[in-house]
């Protein structure tokens, strides 16, 4: 029968070496991999987001342009089409996880700019078009847009990097060799589509 | 096999090391104040008047406007360079982001306001492109700096203190949205002539006999419930409300914490 007073101090100890243990452990970074994947997640959430809001500016803006260059009829389709491709990809949180789900987002993304690109590029043939009112709103707004894309992507890319790098390098590489195995490196833009600058636009 | 998954290792450390690199041969000035003439384009005087105009901006919605002029663009485009810029400098409330920066860069021949996340509601996109294309690009075409500055500040300040509306109209948006509006309006009055009837029934309507004292009380219930509703619903649009004091000190100035996701318009001239 132990006295009164080392019960009383085994009492003391566990929760104390627990504490500890939870110190070393927190300072080892045994925390990091989750907050950064959620942190990356959030960046990621970012990006769909700025380029849903690409996505509900289109139709406007093909209405704006089809009223004074009906003509251009193929540019037009081009870039219903490519909208209609990029909107059919379901996104799900696994597609971060997904390098060919990944790719083919990337890729119906990409078309959109360019296709978007080239209705811009027409436009500047009608006067009356560049001087439409409602055509230099949307055209701001869709210029805001590319550019929020662009800082959305590269919030996300630094997010996946500081992500996957903690997944790979001590002490970070215990942690998910061990605790975090099911956890999986994210899928991030290649460089080559994000130094693709903002379609400019000129009033 | 193992070899060349280290050989791809190797190289994708030194790309990103490269890309790192990148990120960080941009250099940006130091915040000095609220004005940062790092061009040298403004004279002391306009200097000291805009400083004025800025801070008590600040001292009455809490938004920090900060106008920044550049040497150079360092290579980068101005959507680019303003959005680092601004996160460097952390500009607007920290919990609020209600930042605003006008970045000219007179050797690019460019100009660009970026706006903070927490006011791109305020001021949105359509809007600076309006100010940049109206205000602000026509003097920097004769190379009145001073004048361009001066507006393109006035114009934002006018939109961040409550003057919206004007600038929403002009800035055109869809036509769909004056409808919405109407709308919008239409509802607040069914709803307020509802509250009328109510007020007035429970007023007058009491019971002729008894005039308790819970009919009374209900009645006067009711009257200041009214009156709140109608000053809730004017005062509802694009107030900044009553924010008062940023967090710093009379001695320099500082960005409050603030981030941007890439808001604003930029042109060029």
């Amino acid at each position: 029968m132990p006295s009164p007073a080392a019960a009383a101090a085994r009492i003391v100890r566990f929760p104390l070496a627990a504490t500890l243990l939870a110190l070393l452990v927190s300072g080892c970074g045994v925390n990091n991999i989750p907050s950064y994947e959620e942190q990356a997640k959030a960046k990621w959430s970012e990006v769909q987001n700025q380029y849903q809001r690409r996505a509900d500016l289109i139709p406007n803006l093909v209405e704006t342009v089809r009223g004074y260059a009906r003509q251009e009829r193929e540019v037009l389709e081009a870039v219903t089409n490519a909208r209609a491709r990029a909107t059919a990809i379901q996104v799900t949180p696994e597609l971060v996880n997904d390098p060919e789900a990944f790719k083919r987002f990337q890729e119906a993304q990409a078309q959109l700019s360019g296709a978007l690109g080239r209705l811009l590029a027409v436009a500047e043939r009608y006067p009356d078009l560049k001087s439409n009112q409602n055509f230099l709103a949307l055209q701001a707004q869709l210029e805001g847009t590319e550019n929020r894309i662009a800082v959305a992507r590269r919030d996300y890319i630094e997010a996946v990097r500081t992500y996957n790098t903690e997944l790979r390098t001590f002490p970070g590489v215990i942690w998910a060799s061990t605790l975090y195995r099911s956890q999986k490196s994210m899928e991030t833009f290649t460089v080559a589509e994000d130094a693709r600058r903002p379609p400019q636009v000129k009033f | 096999m193992f070899q060349g998954r280290g050989v791809a290792a190797a190289l994708l450390a030194f790309f990103l090391l490269v890309v790192g690199a990148i990120g960080q041969t941009l250099t940006f000035p130091a915040l000095t104040g609220r004005v940062v003439d790092d061009a040298g384009i403004l004279d002391a005087g306009t200097r000291a008047t805009l400083t004025e105009k800025l801070a008590a901006l600040e001292t009455k919605t809490s938004d920090q406007l900060v106008v920044a002029t550049v040497k150079s663009l360092q290579g980068t485009s101005v959507e680019d360079y303003g959005n680092r810029l601004f996160r460097e400098w952390k500009l607007g409330q920290g919990a609020k982001n209600n930042g605003v920066l006008l970045l000219v860069a007179p050797t690019d021949r460019k100009v660009r306001i970026e706006v903070g996340y927490g006011l791109e509601g305020t001021l949105p996109d359509a809007v600076s492109k309006l100010i940049i294309e109206n205000g602000i690009i026509p003097r920097f075409r004769v190379n009145d700096f001073v004048g361009g500055i001066t507006r393109g500040v006035d114009d934002v300040i006018q939109v961040l203190t409550g003057d919206a509306e004007e600038w929403k109209r002009r800035a055109a948006q869809r036509p769909e949205n004056k409808s919405v509006l109407l709308g919008s309006l239409a509802v607040w009055l069914v709803i307020a002539a509802i509250l009328l009837i109510i007020w007035v029934v429970t007023t007058y309507h009491q019971p002729p006999l008894a005039p308790t004292r819970r009919g009374r009380r209900e009645s006067n219930w009711w009257a200041p419930a009214g009156g709140t509703w109608s000053s809730g619903s004017g005062s509802g649009g694009f107030s900044d409300g009553g924010f008062s004091g940023g967090g710093f000190s009379d001695g320099g100035f500082s960005g409050g914490g603030g981030s941007s996701g890439g808001g604003g318009a930029s042109g060029s001239w």
